[in-house]
Formats: structure tokens, sequence, C-alpha cells
């Protein structure tokens, strides 16, 4: 297997021996002129990149969400409070990038700490949608969906909490996959929730994000939370089929308020997978509408507690203030304002007197959600689902309405809240914005929801 | 009417594993500042906690040895606080559901045998140490004992008295050095005692408000900053105040408690479960494995010592204060030495050897079977029991066997009853008034006596023949 044989040797961006048509040279120009989508917060030095010929990935570029910890390039997260970080050790991830043959284009953008769904939480500035350069390109993979719908590079790896690979991918264009919690290692992601978080690719197409993704699985020993679980051949699954499979449609997927426009290219896509042999049923997932409070109760708990190390002592960048308590507060005064809503969120709920209610009710919540799917998933095989109610917003559109911004994520917290598989793949378009559709499997499942996805891509290629 | 004292202990102890309990690193101690640290113990960004089993096995053995249940699974937990040593900005310790619950230490106290239950037992990672005289007008932070793993023993409020609270600790340290748990040097912080104290009226079911103590580093510190601190909450409950809830820090040098800043002490951990680290589960087989290869304890040893050996309650008692020396006498017992005289060389002459060596009976160079040889060659007469402590001496400095050492130093003992009789008629010559007296009937004067045959002999006078000939000749004349 080898992404560039299978894939881009012949693709018309890629040529081989690693440097792209649009090479790092021509990323840069774009990246620091007036067309700026500003998705990279670094790009690599050519002169450092040494051109391997070896391995599935050989010489192959692929661009890396910055909160994932990279030898040579800063590793800041999106946030001032790591302006300038280099770690001094390597992602488990990158390390098995590098062996594989492939080059680290650069670091993407991203939601400050992966916390928003639009890339516009970023000290650094927004990333624009290369669809249309008014819209948030999704987030809080914002920065990797973009490079990959812009061509920069054909694949890359974002992290996915509550939908921030899956939501990007739908709103440029491209494919996005989360895998099963504990399937990819997370040693070296820098942590937002530990519960929920989990790389995930991002590709041009399903056989690219799969390809990226049989790549990067697997057990290490460094997290506690890989599984020892055998990795199938994604490739594989790409061209399996979907003949015999059975889909679920999650009746609370499709609420009344639901845009016609949406529904009818879901309806479509429903269509092409019966063509292609697939059988289709409603199953009901009903804990699904406390999914969203669920989750910004769990994910800001493990968040207030994982920012905590950034205290200005040894990591964030210091304010200097007379006295710790004082140095402190100044310090973490940095944050940006969704990260500070968060801490202050996840703290509140962890509080004594509080932990029964809100954390005691969100863990019960939780499994009540994966139990929905696993019943689900005793009849059905996949589901198909909006991947988020709407196409990419206008940029400042829903910055102030924390509410209205969380709900982007709603169809797509529920797989991280249950650790299932989830992956996104473009459905065509409403109102000349892409729109995806998400497939969601069993835990383990990923050559399931990859074979459905192949199989809808392959449909509407034909058609062009 | 009067008062009595209700006390609980939280005891902090370092178990003694080769790695830290999260990452590979070396517990080391002593070294250079932020000499055995990696990513996962610095807390860097993206790293993650992965359990080092042989701290489990540590921690387990130690519960047992309370005879604590032992919970098949238990949970991490994060415990939040803002401290400069502390690189996460939490520590994972257990919380809700501990490794061990429900068990009890036996020990001698002001009232005999006694006992204290134990709450609980858990596991946790240590924090960092601040460094306030590195740098000036800055404190430094080194994280080399940052992530080594502790056990935190947690008592019921079972104690009345300071004077029993260290006797309870002197056995709680004896067994978790016997059970191989810990090296329990106080002043590496091996083990960190904080204590929780109330007062209430005699015969009163209901706790009073308690004060926590904390860092204190000796035993004896324990006792004296509860003895102030009870006589403090008398005086206030005297006077008609009432105690307030506070947590107090033990000044050693001054012999005073001050009292924590109010924001030192106002933690709300939002403990919570720790989502880098699954659920603890220990095996049924590994309890077995570790009930196994947990060793006789000292209160058992000691008993047995005295039933079995026939010893006396101090000999027994301090042959068992550590697993070593008990190890040590054992062993000598074992190549045929009498019980009694093994005791005594090990609690004598070997101990003041160690002592003077810093040294204990694991460490001594002199090992059992040359003792063994050296009281062999006293019981056959050839050297005398006080040249033997000098052999002793000469063992553990340069090594070599007893019998050589004798011969080459020339302290083989002077049997031959012409050279004996010429030294004893010497003596008692030179001693009128001595002889006087042994012969007015003060026999004690005796001693004196051999003791200047001895010295005139430089040594080498066998003792026994030596006080027969002295009481012979002061018979016959």
């Amino acid at each position: 297997m080898s992404i560039r044989d299978e894939v881009l040797s012949g693709s018309e961006i890629l040529d081989v021996r690693g440097s792209a048509v649009l090479s790092l040279d021509h990323i840069k120009e774009l990246e620091g002129g007036q067309e700026s989508l500003n998705a990279f917060l670094a790009i690599a030095d050519p002169e450092e990149l040494e051109p391997y010929d070896r391995g599935p990935l050989a010489g192959v570029m692929v661009a890396l969400k910055d909160n994932i910890c990279t030898k040579g390039l800063p590793t800041t997260c999106g946030s001032s409070m790591l302006k300038g970080y280099r770690s001094p050790y390597e992602a488990t991830v990158v390390k098995k990038l590098r062996r594989a043959g492939g080059l680290i284009a650069g670091k993407t953008n991203l939601d400050e700490f992966g916390m928003g769904s639009s890339t516009e939480n970023s000290a650094f500035g927004p990333t624009l949608n290369p669809v249309d350069r008014s819209l948030v390109p999704g987030g809080s993979s914002g920065g990797s969906a973009a490079a990959v719908a812009a061509g920069y590079v054909r694949v890359a790896l974002g992290s996915d909490t509550g939908g921030s690979v899956r939501q990007p991918a739908a709103f440029c264009g491209v494919v996005g996959i989360k895998p099963t919690y504990g399937r990819v290692s997370r040693y070296g992601l820098i942590a937002f929730a530990s519960s929920l978080d989990q790389i995930g690719t991002i590709g041009a197409t399903v056989l690219e994000a799969s390809l990226l993704l049989e790549i990067v699985s697997g057990y290490d020993a460094r997290d506690s939370t890989s599984a020892q679980k055998p990795v199938p051949s994604y490739k594989d699954a790409v061209v399996e089929g979907v003949e015999g499979m059975v889909i679920g449609i999650p009746t609370e997927y499709f609420p009344e308020q639901l845009d016609p426009s949406v529904r009818a290219l879901l309806d479509e896509a429903c269509e092409r997978l019966i063509d292609a042999g697939a059988e289709v049923r409603p199953v009901s997932l009903p804990h699904t509408e406390f999914a969203i409070p669920c989750y910004y109760v769990l994910a800001t708990a493990e968040a207030s507690s994982n920012l905590a190390r950034y205290d200005g002592v040894r990591f964030g960048v210091r304010v200097p203030a007379e006295g710790l308590e004082r140095m402190y507060e100044a310090t973490r005064g940095n944050f940006g304002t969704e990260v500070k809503r968060r801490i202050m969120l996840g703290t509140y709920v962890l509080s004594s007197g509080y932990y029964d209610a809100y954390y005691g009710t969100a863990q019960r919540t939780r499994a009540s959600i994966a139990h929905d799917f696993k019943a689900a998933f005793s009849e059905v095989d996949v589901l198909l689902t909006p991947t988020s109610p709407t196409p990419a917003f206008p940029l400042g559109e829903r910055v102030l309405d924390p509410v209205a911004m969380y709900l982007s994520d709603i169809f797509t917290v529920t797989a991280n809240l249950a650790g299932i598989p989830g992956l996104s793949v473009p459905i065509g378009t409403v109102g000349g914005l892409p729109l995806g559709a998400q497939l969601l499997g069993p835990w383990w499942g990923e050559n399931h929801i990859i074979a459905a996805a192949g199989a809808l891509e392959a449909s509407y290629k034909e058609d062009t | 009417m009067s008062w009595e004292t209700v006390i609980g202990l939280e005891i902090h102890v370092r178990l003694k594993t080769e790695h830290k309990l999260f990452c590979s690193d070396r517990a080391v101690f002593g070294s250079e500042p932020n000499t055995s640290i990696c990513p996962v113990c610095m807390g860097l960004p993206g790293a993650l906690p992965v359990l080092n089993p042989e701290a489990v096995n540590l921690a387990l053995q130690t519960a047992l040895a309370f005879g604590c249940t032992i919970h098949f699974e238990s949970v991490w937990a994060r415990k939040s606080y803002f401290y400069p040593d502390l690189p996460k900005g939490y520590q994972i310790t257990q919380f809700e559901h501990p490794l061990a619950t429900k068990g009890t230490l036996m020990f001698s106290g002001s009232e005999g045998d006694m006992s204290v239950s134990i709450r609980r037992v858990h596991m946790e990672e240590d924090a960092g140490k601040l460094l306030h005289d590195r740098v000036p007008r800055a404190s430094a932070i080194d994280l080399n004992r940052a992530g080594t793993a502790l056990v935190e023993i947690v008592t019921e409020p079972d104690l009345r008295m300071p004077a029993d609270v260290r006797l309870f600790l002197g056995e709680l340290k004896q067994t978790l050095e016997y059970v191989g748990a810990s090296d329990c040097n106080m002043e590496e912080g091996d083990l960190r005692v904080d204590a929780n104290i109330s007062v209430r009226r005699s015969g009163s079911l209901r706790l009073g408000n308690k004060t926590e103590i904390k860092n204190v580093n000796s035993f004896s510190g324990v006792e004296r900053a509860l003895s102030l601190e009870i006589s403090r909450q008398i005086a206030t409950l005297d006077s008609g105040d009432t105690v307030g809830q506070q947590t107090l820090l033990w000044d050693d040098h001054r012999e005073e408690l001050r009292e924590m800043r109010l924001k030192e002490e106002s933690h709300d951990y939002r403990y919570f479960p720790e989502p880098d680290l699954s659920p603890l589960k220990v095996t049924e087989e590994q309890v077995v494995a570790a009930i196994e290869s947990l060793p006789e304890l000292p209160r058992e040893r000691c008993s047995r010592f005295k039933d079995i050996y026939e010893l006396k309650d101090y000999d027994a008692e301090v042959l068992t204060q550590s697993a070593a020396s008990a190890d040590y006498f054992e062993e000598l017992v074992g190549i045929e030495i009498d019980p009694k005289v093994a005791a005594k060389w090990v609690t004598g002459p070997l101990q003041a050897l160690m002592n003077e060596r810093r040294e204990d009976a694991r460490t001594v160079p002199v090992r059992p079977a040359k003792i063994g040889a050296l009281i062999g060659l006293i019981e056959r007469g050839i050297v005398s029991e006080s040249a033997a402590k000098s052999v002793l001496v000469i063992l553990a400095q340069e090594g070599g066997n007893p019998s050589d050492i004798i011969e080459e130093q020339g302290l083989i003992q002077e049997r031959d009853i012409g050279q004996l009789t010429s030294w004893v008629t010497e003596v008692l010559a030179k001693h009128s008034e001595e002889v006087a007296r042994y012969r007015g009937g003060e026999s004690r004067i005796l001693g004196y006596l051999v003791g200047q045959v001895m010295n005139d002999s430089g040594g080498a006078a066998d003792p026994r023949l030596a006080r027969d000939l002295l009481i012979k000749q002061m018979s016959n004349e």
C-alpha cells in the first residue's frame, strides 16, 4: 500500500519525491500574500525536508493540526499561551508518519486548544474557507480542512473532540474520519478533553483519508487508552461496496427544523446507497437530545483540568506580577474568551457540592448515549446522518452566540461521547456550499463506514 | 469534667520502586536537580501517564500487611490545585475508589497491646520540590521527585495520646520496612505524617472541631506538636471559646505551630476520575502472590523469638526492630549458635559496630558465618570474649578469618596453668586490701581481680581459668 502509488502520483496536485506541484515555497507565498487563508501557523523549511523514497507515504506532504507535538516546528494550539512553544518530544502519530516516509508540510490553524467550531477562536486569526473566503472553514481543525480543500496538501491530521475533524471536512468539501476512541495514540496530542479527544485524518478523497488513518492507527504503549486491536486494511474497505449492508437512519438526527435542502441531499445520499445494494431502515437513538449538555459538562470539566498546567510557572507565557497568586491570575488571563469560558464552566461543574448534579449526571447520560448506539448497531451496520445542520456559515456570525456555535456540533458530539468512529463525506452542495453526510459505525468498525463512504463517493463521481 | 483527645493520621509513604509511578524515569534521590525527568513527569503538553506495575505490588503488600480488604478495581482520580512543584496542576491519586480499605495495625502502646483501624490505603504520585536557596531572589523547582510512587495510609480517629501516636508510627514504620515497601528514611521524606486532632468531653460520642497538623518530619515532632495543640485546644475550650477548623504547620526548630494562610488551605480539589488511565485492576492471582510473598511481620516475629528461642522481651524487641537484624540473628542460630549467645552478640558488639560504621545488619561486612566462627573460638577457650571484640573490628575493617587474626595478633588465650599461676600470685600480692575484702565476704571484688589478671597478661589470660585460680589461692591462704 502506498498513498503515492495508489493515488497521488497520478494526481494533478502532487508529483513524486515530495515536491508538491504546490511546493512549500508556493504555499508560503500564497499563505503570506493577500489571498492567504491563514490555514497554516507554520510552514516547514523545504531545505529541512529529507526526501524519502521509501514507505507507504514516501514523499507525501502531510499537514498537522497545531496541537500535535512536532519536533522542528512550533506547537502552539492556536493559543498565545503557547506562542513559540517547541516540544522537545514528538507525538507518536508524527513518528509514524515520518517512518512511513511522509513529509511534515507545516502546522495548521485551529480554535484555541481545539475549543470552537469555526477556527475563529485562534489567537493567530481565523482561517478562511477556500470555497468561499467570507465563510468559516469549520473547526476546530479548520486549518487542516482548508489546507486539503485548497489543494496545499492531499492529506492532513486533525483532532476530533466533538466533531472537530468531521465538521470542518464537511464545511470545506473534503473527507474527514474520526476513528474509534483508542484506535490512534493520543501521545503527543495536546489534550482538550482526554476522554473525548481522538486524532483523525482529513483527505481529498475517501481513499486518501483512509490510507492515512491506516498508517497512524494502532496500539501505543505510551497511551494507556490506546487499544490492542489489529488494524484492518482500510484501503481494501474503500472499494468493498455496500452490497447487503444495513444502514440505519436515526430519526433524532432529522428533526423537523432541519433545512429541507439539507434533508433533500441526505435523502439523495440514501437513494444512492440503496442503488449500490444497501438496505436502509429507520432507527432511534432516544438520548440524543441530551448529548450537547452532556458533552459540554464533560468536555469542560476535563479541559479545566488539562489546561491547569498553563500557569506561567513552566508553561504559558508568564506575565510577571507581585506574588505567586497574582502571577497565576495575570498569566491565565491570556487565554482567549472561549477557553476562559470553558475553564470556568468546567471548574464549576467539578466543584464540591455540584459534582454529582453535573459531572455525575453527565457520566450517566454518556453511558445511556453509548447504550443507544450499542442497541442500534445490533440492528444496523452503519448510521447515516447530516454532519452538521447547516453548511459553512459566515465569519463572525456566531462568535458572540456560543450556544448557536455549540449547536453546530449537535450531530457529531455523540460519536465522541460513545467513542465510536465517524466520518464525513461530501454529498453535494446547498446554495453552492459543500454539505457533508456523516457515517457512524460500531466500535472498531471504521472499515464499515469507509466502505459506505467509498460507495457514496464512487456514486457521485459517476455523475461527473 | 475532663477532656478526651481524638487523633487520626494520614501518612504518606514513598514506595521503594526503581521507577516512577507513571513513567520510566528512575526514582532517585540526592542527585542533581532535574536529572531524572521526562515529558510525562514534567507534565509536558501531550504527554500521558502509564502505570508502573512494580508500584502496585508494593502497595498491595503494604495494604495486606494491615489486613486490608483489597478492591479488585480501584479508580485513579485527579486532584487539582495550583502550586509550582505540581507540573500538571493536578496530582494523580485515588479518591472515591481506593486500592484498599478497612485494616488494622496492632502496636505496644501505653495500655499494652493496642490497635488502630486503617480506613484506607491508596496510591498516588508525589510532587516535585521547591529549592529556595539555589537562585538569588527566586525559587527553583526540582522535578526529580515529581511522579514518584506513594501510598497514603489513613487511620480512623482511634488514637488518644501523643505518646501512643509515636509508638504507633514506630510500629507502622517497622512494618513497612519488613514488607520492603519503603526505606522509611524520614530525612529524605520517605514518610510524612499529617495529624487530625480534636478534643471533646470525656464520654461524649460527638467529635469536636478538628485541626490538621502538617509538615512534621519526625515521630518525636509529631508527639510534641500534638501535645502542644491539645493544650491549646483545651485552653480554648476551657475559656469558653470554640476551636476553629484550621491547618497548622509544625516548625521543628522553633517548636511551634503556625497557622496556614487561609488561601493555602481553602482548596476545593475538584476530584474527578483520571481520563488518561483506565481503572486499576488487580487480579486474584496478584493478591494471592502478594499474600504469599508477605514476610512474617514484626509483632509475630517478636513473639516467636520469645517463644522459640526463650529470649527476654527486651532482646526479642531489639532483634526484631529491623528485619535485617532479625534475619542476622536467625542465621546465627541456624549455624548452631546458642540463641542467647547469638542475641547477645547481635544486640551487643555487632550493634556497636554497625552504629559506628553507620551500617545495618544487611550491609555490615562481617557476615553471620564469621561471627559464628568467632563465637566457636570463644567457646573452645581459644580467645577471650574481650579479645574477640577487637577481632570483630578487624574483621570489619580488613576481612579475613577469625582464627588467622587471633594468631597474627597474638590473641590466643593463655591456658598454661604455670603461667596463669604466676600472674595470679602477682596480682594477689599487689592487692592485699582487695583480698582481705574478698575474704570478708565481698565476693563482688572477684571481678575486679580477674580484670587485673587480664590487664597484667595483656589480655591473653583465659579469664575463666584465672578466676578459678584466684578463688583457689584466696581460699587456700
